[in-house]
């Protein structure tokens, strides 16, 4: 089974990144896009034993820094 | 001969590790260990522990994020229970971070390029073993090399640490970002200090200045009377 989780800056946290992605868009001559945050999205390949505390956990200890980040797990069929 | 005792830590992709230890030998002098990441037990009676500048584990996932969680970090996390001293430069601050040994985290510096030249720092707090070789608002330079060396805490966690004293050193000049251009901080216990510039780039006039003795030289005095 694989599981996707999704790493993203809190709200609130400033993005350099996100701001240098949105500034190369706006190069490129794309209008209409008022904001960029970036993240990260990490693929685990899970058997049936891993549950979803585990998952937690995992991501609570180290695919995301909760001070700055926060995760969502979704678990593809 | 000094009783000085320290461990220099190395991680795949540390590159400070040498400087570290020579300016530890050239100021403390005493033994120094060179200890490796998947050592699980440190040399015993350590006096000061050190965790260089570097891309440990080449960064990847968050900087320090991996070797945060490395054999040694364990040892280390119990060293500072004890009360032994650690310093973290640079990539070490950004591991003593990952690893909750600081509050805070360290994010891609606000102008997104790395940064690698001399800074001017403000000293803060005189008090702690780390700052007690320096005058208050003393200003000293030393030089900084990071991508990710912008300081992050929410507001509570830093007009906390502000009120405790535990900014040790703050930019005196724009630099990469960093919340309240704090460059340099202590933990609780005051036995830990992590900061993004390099005081062992800067330990004699060969090398533009030696602003960063000082540093060395309190930590043995303030350890071993040396």
């Amino acid at each position: 089974m694989k599981v996707r989780v999704y790493v993203s800056l809190k709200n609130g946290v400033l993005d350099p990144q996100g701001r240098a992605i949105h500034h190369a868009i706006e190069g490129l001559g794309f209008a209409g896009v008022s904001d960029v945050r970036a993240g990260r999205l990490i693929e685990l390949e899970v058997d049936g034993s891993v549950t979803d505390e585990a998952l937690d956990q995992m991501a609570k200890q180290l695919l995301a820094n909760m001070v700055i980040e926060n995760y969502r797990i979704e678990r593809v069929a | 001969m000094s009783n000085f005792r320290a461990a220099v830590i190395t991680f795949p992709g540390s590159n400070c590790d040498r400087d570290m230890a020579v300016a530890i030998d050239e100021i403390c002098g005493g033994t120094i260990h060179r200890v490796w990441h998947g050592d699980a037990v440190l040399p015993e009676r350590l006096d000061l522990i050190a965790l260089p500048g570097g891309f440990s584990y080449g960064d990847y996932l968050r900087s320090g994020a991996m070797a945060a969680r490395s054999p040694v970090m364990r040892a280390v996390v119990e060293a500072v229970g004890r009360g032994v001293a650690v310093l973290g430069v640079c990539n070490g601050f950004q591991v003593l971070a990952e690893a909750g040994l600081l509050p805070g985290a360290l994010m891609r510096n606000a102008g997104i390029r790395f940064v690698c030249r001399e800074v001017a720092l403000t000293v803060e707090n005189t008090q702690s073993l780390f700052t007690a070789g320096y005058r208050k608002d003393q200003q000293i330079r030393i030089p900084v090399a990071h991508h990710d060396g912008n300081y992050f805490a929410d507001e509570a966690t830093l007009d906390r640490i502000e009120g405790e004293g535990r900014v040790a050193f703050r930019y005196a000049e724009p630099v990469n970002g960093s919340a309240r251009d704090i460059a340099g901080v202590l933990n609780e216990a005051g036995n830990v200090l992590g900061m993004m510039p390099h005081p062992e780039r800067m330990i004699e006039p060969a090398q533009g200045g030696s602003d960063g003795r000082a540093l060395f030289a309190a930590v043995a005095r303030g350890l071993v009377g040396a």
